[in-house]
Order: C-alpha cells, then structure tokens, then sequence
C-alpha cells in the first residue's frame, strides 16, 4: 500500500469522501464504519446519531490504547507522590514510564515517583500459580524503600485472567502499614474497548478511596478544582499561574502536577471545573452527589476560550471584586496574544486542520486554529462517547452495551454529614435564569460546520485517505499517526502528549500554540521533497567543459 | 535531583522491579517482523500491548510503524480470540494488502493459552486465508524472558518459511541480531566487501530509515524478502550473530535444513569484528581486500591516537546480553575499565560470559543479568563512574550523577543518529570511540580550572 497526495479531489464533497473512505472495507467493516463516519449537519440541528464507544475492529489499526493505559498512564500517571506499581509482566509498565510528558514540580526535597517505573515484573511461575504472593511482597519492598503515603496498584491483563484478587492484596497492606494508602485498579487492558473504560475505573477507586480523606480546610475565598488536566507539556502550570493571577484557589487538579493530598482534599473546593469531559465527568458528578459540589464545564485551550471559562467561574462565585480582577487579567493578557494572532494570521488564515485525539482535545484545540483562522474540516474523538460529540443531553439515551456493563457504576449518597449545598436553591435559579450552564456540555458537533466529516476511532488507512483526498494543510493526532502522516508531507502535530513543546493553554499557551503551528505549516522542509532532476527529469541540455 | 528516593544503601529485593532494564516480548517480534518485506505484524491480544509496541517504535525510529492488533475485549479474553483472529485476517489482507504477516502472541492470549499454527491452520482450511500469502507465527509470551527473547521467537519463525531444493545456492545466511537499520546496512557492505554472498535476516535497512519523499509506502522497499527467506534454506552455512537474538534461528535451519551454523558475537568493537570478518573469509575462502584492512587499520590508530583519555576509565553499562558482551570486550580492548553491567534480560550464561572478558581487570565487576537500572544506580552511588553507556532512560541518572553519557541501545528516544549511521563493524566501533571521547573530553574541558584549561586534547 503506497499513498501519496498527488490526486486531490478538487471540489470534495463529503458524501463522495465518505464512499471512498469505506470503498476497500469488507462489507462488514463498511457497514460498522459508516455509522461512525458522519457529514456534520450541526447547524440544521438535526445532526444524526453517531456510534461511538464501540469495540475496535480487529485487524485494522486502530488509534487506540487499553484500560490499563488510560487508568495507569493517563489519570494516575501525573501524580508525583503515590507509588505506582504494575502488577504484571514488565510491558505494561515499561511503556508508561515517563512518556506522556506529565510535567510535575515537587520542588528541591517533595516526594517524586513519577522517574520511577515499579513493576511486580510476573514470571511465569507467578502466571501457573497466581501473583498475589509476589505483590504482597512487592508493596512491601517498596514501603520498606521508600514510606509513601500512598502506594497504587494495576492489573495488567494477565492479572484478571489468573484471578488475583488485588484488592484483597491492598487491603491487607494497608492494614498492616497503618501509614500508607494502599488501593488497586482493577484495569486490565482488555476491559471496555478503549482507554475510556480506564479512566472510570481510576475515577471511581480514586473518589473511593481518596477523596473525602482530608477535611481540613484549606485558605481560599474562590475554591475551585480544575478536574481532567493532566499538565502535558506545563498546561497545568500555566493554566494555575492565572488562576493564581485572578485569585482563585486551585484545591486540587485531577491530576497534573497532582499530589496524593490533592485528592483527598478536593471536597473542600466549592467548585468543580471539568475541562477533559471524558476522561473526569464521572467524579465530578459523584463529588456533587456526596459532598454538593457543583460542576461546570471549562476549557482553557484558545485564549477566548480561556477569558470565557475565567469570566463563567467568577460568575458563578458572583463576587464583585473576582469579575473585576478577571476582566482586570484577561485585559492584561489579551494584547500580547493578540499580537501574535495577528503576526500569524497572515500565514496561517484560510489554511485547513484535522483533529483526531483523544476525548475532548479534538475539540478544544479547534478553538486555537480558528483563532489563527484557519478551518477544521474533519475531526474526531479516539475513545470518546456519543455525549462528547453531541452534548449530554443524549446521555440518557445512550444503551449500555456488553463492555460498558463491565465498568463499576458506583452508588453515590450524599454524606451524612459533609454534603454541603454551596449555593442556595434560590442563588442557583438565579444563575440559571441568567444563562448560566451547570453540568452542560454541548459536545463537539455544534462546533463545527455543516458539511464538514466528524469520525469516531479514525484509524491509520482513514487517515491516509483523508489526507490524500482533501490535503488538510495541518493533521494533528497520535505519535502513531505522526509520521506516515509527514510522510506524505503533511505537517502533524502530536496532539496527545506534544511531543515536543507546551504549554498550550492558558494565554501563554495560545501564543506558544500559534507559533509551532506557523512554524509547522510554514516550514521550509516541506518543499524538499522532490530533487531537482525529479522536478525535472527531462534532460534539457549538458555541461560543455571546456 | 530526579532520582531523589534511590538510596545508596543496597537493600534485598526479590519482588519488586524498579527502573526495569528490558521490556516485554512482543515488542521485538514486532521489530523483527518489520524486517520482512512486505510484513506486517500482527499482535494477538488486547489493543493496548500493540499501542505501546507501536509507540516506542515509532519514538525511537521517528517513523511509521505499522501493525495490526486482534483487539480482544473481555469476551475474546475468556472465550478465546480464534475469531478476532480469524476476522483480523481477512480485514488485513482486504484492506492492508500485506505479502505475510507476522503473528506474535501476548501475556494476555498466552495465558488463555491461544494456539497460532492451528487458528492459520483453520483461515487455510476454511478458505479465509487469501492464496499466495504467508503467515508466520510466534508464541511469546512476556512473563518468559524479555524483549531480546520476543526478537530471536520471531526471527526463529522466519526459518518456518525456508525450503530446501537440495541444491546449495551458494550463499551464507547472516542473522544480525536486534541491531539497527544501520547496522544491518553495514553488515551487508561488508560481507559484500569480502566477497559473501549473503542473504540478511531480518533486515530492516530501507525500513526504518526511510526517507521523506512525498510518498507513504506502508512497506518500504526494504526488508528480506519472503523468496530470500526460502532460500534461507539452501544456504552453505549461516553466520548468527548474537546468542541471545540469533542462536535459536540458526540453529533451527541446521536443524530442518542441515545448514551448519556458527554463533559469532555480535561485530561490536575492534575484537569482535575482527571474528566477524575472519568468519566470512572462511566461509567464502578468499582473502580479506585491503580496503577493511585500512578500515580496521584507522580503529586501531584512533585508539592508540587518545588512548590516555581512555585508559582505565571507569564505566557503566545497561542494556542487552549479546550488545553488552561486545561492549565489554570493546571497553577492555581499550584498557578501559566496565565495572558496573546489568542486562533485566534474565541468563546466568550472561554473567558467566562477562566474567570471563573481565578476568584480567584487577578488580571484581558487579555483573547482573534480570537486573534493573535502580540497582545499577545503586552501585553507580557506591562506586562512581566516569562514564554511563546505556539507552535513553539512563539520563536521569546519569544528570543526577553528572556522569558523561553516551546513548546506545534500544530504546533511545531523545536523539537520533542510531538509524542512519552504524556502531557495528571497524567504522561503527570508531563511531562509539568519537562519541564516548565526546563525552569524556567535553567534561573535561567543563570541568578543568582556567589555568589549565587547553586548546589542544
Ligand atoms: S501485557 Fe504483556 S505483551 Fe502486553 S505490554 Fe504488557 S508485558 Fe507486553
Ligand atoms: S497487556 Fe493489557 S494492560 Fe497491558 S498494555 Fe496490553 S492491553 Fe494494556
């Protein structure tokens, strides 16, 4: 199979891409694939339904990763202080080590295990005759190493195959330890059909078993946490640095630049703000459940896109002096970023993009390529559902099917005594009467244009395709996707963990996200492709020596 | 510091793995299978193992890699995954179009106990499996050995493809063991140079090297080829560099095929190659050319040319059982001193052979075979070092310990350079000699006072 650009297809339209996208499938595959390709008709409001949150289809190469990557690798992996350990054979571990660029502060002499990979390295005696006796041993060696406060476990396939109960493992641990947390992932890969199921099983062991831990109240007029924001590439970093320039309190991240204390402080925040929908919903709508913490849905990737979430959060705390100061720093901040925008607006207008990550990157980064103008004409969620394309509202409808009934749903009540309503019945009518949307995500569709392809888990002959056919002038996806992508000299921009670069968020961010997409799509390397006598194979004349 | 919890003090470990010195499986079966032409592997398992296997890949290649996975969920997980197999199958070859395909197994269909040859004997029996392709297949599970084992599983299945005619070709099979496109590039030029006949595998020079024209191409144009490989079979003799990565191949064609084999180190540094070279004027008979004499000829003079740099400096090592035995005896051909080796790759052999290349030193290495890079840090705080020779991970403690760095081995993923220009043979071994003499002579000039800082080394 040879791809390369050369026949773009004029005036595409998106029905006939469609057809050529599913043109080599087997009927079966085509038939399953085209409920997950849809040509956009958002603005119509009457968008089909798309599939979503399906199993992968064997034998073609998907985008996609497993439980165990988005329980260990995604939500846990930020955190700096608890220690990790793998309970399997020593793949799974080695490949989440330090390789989501999850950048951390722990200062000269905090706690740091994220350099670290702990794996309980199965052999095959253990497999025969069961792992628990070798992770009992393991979390006590690593206690005895190093005291953390805290020490997580994760089953790797095999684990669930062979029965070992590691719950039953942490329990006992942490009982004997009497200082340190001990808790298990029940994250086997194969679970669910994508990362997604293991970022709801991390999201309910870790409302399980850490927060609510620690009621301390923690100084801060404005509490918030900014839930699924895993620092990549200093996000997080630079996303705190102007909430700390506006005066609201960070409590906790889930879970860049993380801590154990974080977590099971979280409750004490009055506001939970969900910027990944996916991969966190789950805790803030059981943090509001037990503890009556509101959610709303946030973004700080775009610069307006960061003013509006700042604005929707002072809104919601309705303090005078809070709205001023946020319009105060967005005021300070705008100009700087504008100034970039504008420098290249002039390279980067009217150019095309393609988003396919993730479960809610496909969407936000959207809001950075309009603001250097610039056009999103297919995109797409890796692992998300159908509520992160078209809006919660579906949720309700949404049937569970054989591997989401896998996935722990836990019952949450309202604590006996610490559900606290952090607004009265009447200041919430009040907020709501004024437009203001709590628990609301519209999803990725409205967002984009009429006509334009949203698909579900692209994978790699898709891309290909897409590329060839309608020459976007940027791709951003996966490390996996990047280079067959650049090959056919289209620049690709990694969209999970950068690759390289960041922050991307917050105000500094969207300067340092203009600037690399310039860079990309200005680069002169794409123009080298072809020699000299490729361009011109035609012997015109030789030298004469003289 | 980023090491910060590592401590001096060595205590007992038996459970717990920290800063592991391999990985699993699977994930060299799959650069293996990348050296066939035409290939594209195929993971048998849950997604995730082939998501990683890819990643890591493609981060230490900066190149495509592709390869299908069987996506087991859970039902596949308890009821078997033969259909997942079976549907995989004809989704590749409809819309991939691959020659062969190269099947490995994970922890996760080895555990259910998952049967390749009797799934391909089923596609073939049942028509689902398109004529005039191939399927090889290798059971590797991860619980069993390391990435360096996956590897010599899956270049071992290639020999399922040889045949023999009963009629000698003439050539000599080299299998070059886990190396780089590079390497593998230069391993022909020299066999060519003197004069062999040769026929590489795997091979994944013109694969993972690829250039930036314009053109994707799923399969590059280079690889072995599925009609060399039969010829495999045919061969006078076969050349297996590498115990660990080429034994079981080779001798697994002497075996089917009565092709007699010889296990060489793998041509790492001046000693090995030389073996190397004396091999493959044996095999063909000829008289070496004078162009590796003067090849072999510069090493020598460049060692001889900054041998005080070099002499009795203290080194580290991680990394893979075949590499790191060359490696060794490299260090000491120079009268450098490697006091610390680990490999996570388990082989008392291991040890025993590093013991052997080390016995003239007057002192004892700590050698450890299914070690990790924790305890080689430990040892690295007991007994510094001058230099750290290992793959990417090793940064961390190396910056901890201010300790000069070279990246070598597999994977590295903050530098580049490994795909395009070879360590082994005479030239590559002179490009380790410049890149550890970089590193020393760079800390040597940061850290010499004013006064004696000096223009000329
Ligand atoms: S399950 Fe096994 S094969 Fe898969 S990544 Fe983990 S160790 Fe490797
Ligand atoms: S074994 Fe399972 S948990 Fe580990 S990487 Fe593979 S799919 Fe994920």
């Amino acid at each position: 199979m040879a791809t390369t650009t050369k026949k773009k297809l004029v005036q595409w339209d998106p029905t006939d891409v469609k057809a050529e996208l599913l043109k080599k499938y087997p009927p079966k595959v085509a038939r399953k694939r085209a409920k997950q390709i849809m040509i956009n008709e958002a603005l119509e409001n009457e968008t089909p339904e798309i599939m979503a949150n399906v199993r992968t289809i064997p034998g073609i190469i998907t985008m996609r990763g497993c439980t165990y990557a988005g329980c260990k690798g995604v939500i846990m992996g930020p955190t700096r202080d608890i220690v990790n350990i793998t309970h399997g054979p020593i793949g799974c571990g080695f490949y989440s080590w330090l390789t989501r660029r999850n950048q951390t502060d722990a200062g000269p002499d905090g706690e740091n295990y994220m350099t670290y990979c702990f794996s309980t390295d199965m052999q095959d005696q253990d497999i025969i005759f069961g792992g628990e006796k070798k992770l009992r041993k393991a979390v006590r060696e690593a206690y005895d190493l190093f005291h953390p406060k805290s020490i997580a476990i994760f089953a790797t396939c095999p684990v669930g195959l062979i029965g070992d109960d590691i719950h039953a493992v942490a329990a006992q641990m942490k009982e004997e330890f009497g200082d340190c947390n001990v808790y298990a992932f029940s994250c086997e890969g194969y679970k669910g059909v994508s990362q997604s199921a293991g970022h709801h099983i991390a999201n309910n062991q870790v409302f399980r078993h850490l927060v609510g831990l620690n009621d301390e109240e923690k100084p801060g007029k404005f509490k918030i946490n900014l839930l699924g924001e895993y620092n990549i590439g200093g996000d997080g970093f630079e996303i705190d640095r102007i909430l700390k320039k506006c005066g609201i309190t960070n409590i906790s991240t889930f879970s860049g630049n993380s801590t154990y204390d974080q977590f099971c402080s979280a409750h004490t925040a009055d506001l939970n703000c969900v910027m990944c929908h996916r991969s966190i919903n789950y805790v803030a709508d059981m943090m509001e459940e037990k503890f009556g913490i509101p959610w709303i849905k946030v973004n700080f990737i775009g610069a307006e896109a960061t003013a509006k979430s700042l604005r929707k959060i002072a809104e919601y705390f309705g303090d005078k002096k809070l709205i001023d100061t946020v319009e105060k720093v967005i005021a300070e901040e705008m100009p700087a970023v504008a100034a970039v925008a504008e420098d290249v607006k002039s390279r980067t207008a009217g150019k095309t993009a393609m988003l396919f990550v993730g479960g809610s990157r496909a969407h936000h980064y959207q809001e950075l390529f309009t603001e250097m103008g610039m056009k999103t004409i297919s995109a797409g969620y890796e692992f998300a559902h159908r509520d992160d394309y078209e809006g919660r509202q579906v949720i309700p409808s949404l049937v569970l099917d054989a591997d989401s009934r896998n996935i722990e749903e836990l019952e949450v009540e309202a604590d006996p005594t610490r559900f606290k309503p952090r607004k009265s019945a009447k200041d919430l009518e009040k907020l709501e009467k004024a437009g203001f949307q709590f628990k609301h995500y519209d999803g990725l569709n409205p967002d984009m244009d009429k006509g334009t392809l949203i698909i579900d888990d692209l994978n790699q002959y898709e891309a290909e395709k897409l590329v060839e056919l309608m020459q976007p002038d940027i791709f951003c996806a996966g490390i996996k996707e990047k280079f067959s992508i650049q090959k056919l000299g289209v620049p690709m921009k990694q969209l999970h963990s950068y690759d390289s670069g960041g922050p991307y968020a917050g105000f500094k961010g969207a300067i340092n996200f203009y600037q690399e997409i310039d860079r990309l799509v200005g680069s002169k390397v794409w123009s080298y492709m072809k020699a000299p006598w490729q361009e011109n194979p035609q012997l015109s004349g030789t030298y004469v020596w003289e | 510091m980023l090491l910060r919890h590592t401590p001096k003090e060595i205590s007992e470990r038996s459970a717990l793995t920290i800063n592991p010195a391999k990985t699993c499986q699977p994930i060299g079966a799959m650069y293996a299978a990348l050296g066939i032409h035409g290939c594209l592997p195929h993971s048998h398992g849950s997604q995730g193992c082939c998501a990683y296997h890819r990643s890591t890949l493609t981060r230490h290649y900066k190149e495509p890699i592709s390869a299908a996975t069987s996506s087991f969920t859970e039902g596949a997980s308890v009821f078997g995954g033969q259909a997942n197999m079976m549907q995989a199958i004809s989704n590749i070859f409809a819309v991939y179009e691959p020659e062969i395909i190269a099947v490995h197994t994970t922890c996760l269909s080895e555990t259910i106990g998952e049967d390749l040859k009797q799934i391909r004997k089923k596609a073939i029996t049942e028509g689902k499996f398109p004529k005039g392709k191939y399927m090889i297949s290798a059971s590797t599970p991860s619980y069993v050995g390391s990435h360096v084992t996956g590897f010599a599983n899956m270049v071992t299945a290639m020999t399922e493809l040889a045949e023999s005619t009963g009629k000698k070709n003439g050539k000599v099979n080299i299998i070059p063991g886990w190396v780089e496109p590079a390497d593998m590039e230069e391993i022909k030029r020299l066999a060519a140079l003197v004069g062999v006949k040769s026929i590489l595998f795997p091979d994944t020079s013109g694969v993972l090297n690829g250039p930036l024209s314009g053109e994707y191409k799923m399969f590059p144009d280079g690889g072995t080829t599925i009609a060399e490989l039969k010829a495999t079979g045919d061969a006078v003799g076969t050349l297996a560099l590498g115990e660990w990565c080429s034994a079981d191949a080779a001798r697994e064609l002497d075996k089917k095929h009565k092709v007699p084999c010889k296990v060489l180190d793998m041509p790492f540094g001046l000693k090995a190659t030389d073996r190397f070279i004396d091999a493959l004027r044996t095999v063909a008979g000829v008289t070496v050319p004078d162009e590796i004499g003067l090849e072999r000829g510069q090493l020598v003079d460049l060692i001889s040319d900054m041998h005080q740099y070099l002499y009795h400096k203290k080194v580290a090592l991680v990394g893979d059982p075949d590499q790191l035995i060359s490696m060794t005896e490299f260090l000491v051909s120079m009268d450098m001193y490697p006091v610390h080796i680990v490999t996570g790759t388990p082989g008392k052999k291991f040890e025993r052979r590093i013991k052997e290349l080390t016995a003239g030193l007057p002192y004892q290495v700590n050698v450890k075979a299914k070690g990790d890079m924790f305890m080689l840090h430990q040892w690295i705080k007991n007994e510094p070092v001058d230099l750290l020779i290992g793959n990417t991970y090793c940064k961390y403690i190396a910056r901890d310990e201010d300790i000069p760095f070279v990246r070598w081995g597999f994977p590295i993923l903050d530098r580049q350079g490994h795909q395009y220009f070879p360590t082994v043979g005479y030239k590559g071994a002179l490009r380790l000699l410049e890149k550890i003499l970089t590193v020393l002579l760079d800390r040597k000039d940061r850290d010499s006072p004013e006064q004696t800082f000096e223009l000329v080394l």
